[in-house]
């Protein structure tokens, strides 16, 4: 493990607040006639990507998009329901773009790069305005205004929403400004395809290599410039609200060719699921965090308490985040409402068959804001909730328990969001750079707009502006080689014929993760992973089963593929976990906590980003790290009591 | 639970398919229609068996990606739920199902259940969007929207475009896709510039793609996995009627 050499994030100097202004004037241009002769790969069409997408061919630019659903209006963005934050103040509460810079820095506990997120906060307000421009819904008062309701790990109201579906309206507006840009011929959408790996010629990133999905053609495709934005690896634990198909694959293959994998220890775990009904589960699904604002979260005092939820008296009941953190409440941040709900289930005071959720009532809300008002906040969400578990919530309390929901680590970029690898940019949740380790309610579609919109426009241009348009070719032979590699991991995979399903690999891998690297991490729940990842790893190559050919429609294929890459990312993430000798955020080593349970980080020694190198000839990735200066903010502990 | 299943079974888009019926047991009531799919694959897979080809992703009733007409109904036909959030609890012990794909012109067969959508997202393409690029937009609250009209506007948009309706229709129409975005637009101040022009184009390339027309059997509505009301209809024609009048 090499732990010299500190990497440079290419902070522009000069005081925070200006540092974007600053560097938008400094950053060179491409001029509007030459921008159709350079071609834009971007991979993924969610917030991040569609953003980047749509608003690259508005600038003129040639774009080839793809995404691996049937269409790009179905990428994951789509499933977020709670909101999007903006720092407007039109709630006159004290919002500010300081204040919500440093509630995202205080809530990622200190561990994000101070530059990234104070450019996010003064994006935020952008974001709103085109939005509303392209024609999302958001909710409005009665005076015409926009609405806003709070949010976890704030004390002030900025999250704008669009009932429990911001995501999709959000990704809805992307989707057309893409669809706009096909009519228009500037982006090409590339639907049903799959990145299985990415292209460099002479150290630059220059393509990438797909498969269609139904036709099972290898593709090869070249450009000036590769952006990724390619969401989360949250599906290594099988298990998370995540959607079927959302994968770890561009990231890893990037990885794999030598960019950087920062953090990937931190994980979020989002403290409203449906909690696991069996063993045929296949995902989770989230309650929006919105509930909270109006949800009580109690379990019982007495462990084992066989009474239904309306037997047990006030006084029997633990209301235990309005106990324990009495100025944040039911609105605590995400980790720290998470543990709280493991460490009440651990005292064996959880709740339902199998003791492992806590109760979200709304018994009082009912009582203050009457039922019409709860339906209409909140109406979708308990329709949600019944489908799913055959419960009526406005007479029985919900059920929920933590599930793992988004990832804060991700391919390191420097201030420009470019990798390390020259012409690889990334994007959204498949970065690593603003969240710190833990994201605050709202702030994912935020920061996916912000980098799709706001920020890859400028510095992809600038990259560009130093690059000859058109130098590449698809006949190179690198491309031959990364597309014969492609066919090679096909054909190996194909050819196994063992006997067990991708499936069951997959969940067996979710469980080795979500035990000895999920809500709670041990040096011993760790090196035990380690050893188990590995050993799964080599009995997936030998022993799994995936039926059908590689030049037809093929789900098994496509998902033995991508498992295949979450047993590679899986052992990187263990080993991250187990090197990070502190607790931050979403990572929370036993070893490393105060007396009242609670995260003790050490800003000494781990006050740094890790970002990960692929093993040259086996042996362990290879740490480089990037010091966090904080210029602005004094390092706190993160108390929301 | 014990359940037949009929499938439907067809190898890609060139060939001719057939309803396969395979015998299940062991489902539990709690599992997700989809996730009875599952398990069926999986022991597809260990007898040698070529499994369901399916479309689903987020599982959680937003992304539009599953579909299935099951017993004869899109999604089930249960009201304001997709396939990926049926659970089978909704069905007996012993109980028959039906599952074919969506069944439409404009939508045609890829592999088994799998149908190609992209003549939606072609008509999008036409209009279905403000022209509006990213960079100077105005300030959000600078034209305030009456409440009424933003809701009016967030039930058409509330769309998750996954076909259901055309596949319901006698007629194969999309008509009420094509509505839910059209009513959206017009219903919000943003959406006024190319009102006329968005709602000839995108009906021009809906007939283009060969859907149908609208005859008021209503089966769309009613199956709707997110309610929307056909009363968008009427105000796509009314739009429709209103440009053309004027010449636009």
């Amino acid at each position: 493990m090499d732990t010299n050499g500190s990497l440079n994030g290419n902070v522009p100097a000069g005081p925070l607040a200006e540092k974007w202004d600053n560097h938008r004037f400094n950053m060179k241009l491409v001029n509007p006639a030459n921008r159709r002769r350079y071609k834009i790969i971007v991979v993924g069409s969610g917030l991040a990507g569609g953003g980047a997408a749509a608003t690259l061919g508005e600038l003129g630019y040639n774009v080839d998009c793809f995404c691996y659903q049937d269409s790009p209006r179905r990428a994951h963005s789509i499933a977020a329901q709670g909101g999007i934050n903006a720092a407007k103040n039109y709630q006159n509460d004290g919002d500010s773009t300081y204040r919500l810079f440093y509630d995202t820095i205080k809530g990622g506990d200190f561990r994000s790069r101070e530059s990234n997120v104070y450019r996010l906060a003064q994006v935020s307000a952008n974001i709103i305005d085109q939005c509303v421009a392209m024609g999302v819904p958001f909710a409005r008062e009665y005076g015409g205004q926009l609405a806003n309701r709070s949010f976890g790990g704030a004390q002030v109201s900025r999250t704008f929403y669009a009932r429990g579906q911001t995501g999709q309206q959000l990704l809805l507006g992307v989707y057309a400004a893409l669809s706009r840009q096909v009519a228009a011929g500037t982006v090409k959408m590339h639907s049903r395809t799959e990145m299985l790996e990415i292209v460099l010629v002479d150290g630059q990133a220059k393509g990438v290599i797909t498969r269609n999905l139904v036709t099972g053609e290898i593709e090869k495709h070249a450009a000036d410039v590769v952006i990724m934005a390619t969401g989360g690896y949250g599906p290594v634990f099988y298990l998370s609200t995540n959607a079927m198909g959302n994968n770890v694959t561009a990231s890893i293959r990037a990885y794999m060719k030598g960019a950087y994998f920062a953090n990937p220890c931190y994980t979020q775990i989002h403290p409203t699921c449906i909690p696991v009904s069996g063993d045929h589960q296949s995902k989770l699904t989230l309650m929006s965090e919105s509930l909270r604002n109006d949800g009580r979260i109690w379990v019982p005092t007495k462990e084992g308490d066989p009474r239904g939820p309306a037997e047990i008296p006030e006084d029997e009941r633990d209301y235990y985040l309005e106990r324990m953190y009495p100025s944040f409440g039911n609105l605590a941040p995400r980790d720290i409402a998470s543990r709280a709900a493991k460490r009440a289930c651990d005292e064996g005071r959880g709740v339902g068959d199998t003791g492992l959720g806590v109760y979200l009532d709304f018994t009082d809300a009912i009582k203050r804001l009457s039922l019409p008002v709860v339906q209409q906040r909140y109406g979708n969400l308990f329709d949600m909730y019944e489908k799913i578990t055959g419960e009526n919530a406005y007479e029985v309390p919900m059920r929920i328990y933590p599930a793992i929901h988004y990832t804060m680590g991700g391919l390191w970029v420097d201030y420009n969001l470019m990798s390390n690898i020259p012409g690889l940019f990334v994007l959204g949740e498949s970065n690593f750079s603003d969240h710190g380790a833990n994201r605050l309610g709202a702030s994912a579609l935020m920061q996916g707009l912000a980098d799709g919109y706001f920020v890859a426009p400028y510095t992809v241009g600038n990259y560009l502006a130093s690059q000859t348009p058109g130098d590449y070719s698809a006949d190179s032979s690198e491309f031959t080689q990364a597309a014969d590699d492609v066919k090679d991991r096909i054909k190996r995979v194909l050819s196994i014929d063992g006997k067990r399903t991708v499936t069951s690999f997959h969940r067996e891998l979710g469980l080795i993760c979500w035990d000895y690297c999920g809500m709670a991490r041990t040096d011993q729940s760790l090196t035990k992973a380690l050893d188990l990842i590995p050993a799964l790893k080599e009995e997936f190559w030998e022993n799994v089963s995936v039926p059908g050919g590689g030049d037809e429609l093929n789900p098994e294929l496509e998902k033995a593929l991508r498992v295949a890459d979450f047993l590679e990312f899986a052992e990187l993430m263990c080993y991250d976990a187990l090197v990070r000798k502190e607790s931050c955020g979403g990572h929370f080593r036993e070893e490393y906590q105060t007396q009242e349970g609670e995260a003790l980080r050490d800003d000494e020694h781990f006050s740094h980003v890790s970002a990960w190198e692929a093993p040259r000839n086996g042996g362990r990735p290879v740490l480089h790290k990037e010091n966090l200066e904080f210029e602005e903010v004094e390092f706190s502990v993160r108390s929301y009591k | 639970m014990d359940l037949t299943l009929r499938v439907w079974r067809q190898k890609d888009g060139q060939s001719t398919g057939t309803l396969e019926t395979y015998q299940i047991s062991g489902i539990i009531p709690d599992m997700s229609f989809l996730e009875m799919l599952d398990v069926t694959n999986e022991r597809l897979i260990e007898e040698g068996k070529d499994p369901i080809a399916f479309d689903h992703d987020c599982r959680e009733g937003i992304c539009g990606a599953c579909s299935l007409v099951i017993n004869g109904r899109a999604h089930g036909g249960f009201s304001g739920t997709t396939t990926c959030q049926l659970h089978m609890r909704k069905f007996n012990d012993g109980d028959t199902i039906t599952v074919e794909p969506w069944r439409a012109t404009a939508f045609p067969v890829l592999k088994d259940l799998v149908v190609d959508r992209t003549s939606f997202d072609r008509i999008i393409q036409a209009g279905g969007f403000i022209s509006a690029n990213t960079g100077g937009a105005p300030d959000g609250n600078a034209v305030p929207i009456p409440k009424p009209d933003a809701d009016a506007a967030m039930d058409a948009a509330a769309c998750i475009g996954c076909g259901a309706c055309a596949a319901s229709c006698p007629n194969g129409s999309a008509m009420l896709f094509v509505a839910a975005k059209v009513s959206h637009l017009a219903h919000l101040p943003q959406g006024m510039p190319e009102r006329g022009q968005r709602v000839l184009s995108m009906v021009a390339k809906m007939d283009e793609e060969g859907f149908g027309n609208c005859t008021n059997h209503a089966e769309c509505e009613a199956m709707c996995p997110k309610d929307i009301s056909i009363s968008h209809i009427a105000k796509m024609n009314r739009e429709f009627i209103r440009a053309t009048v004027r010449g636009e």
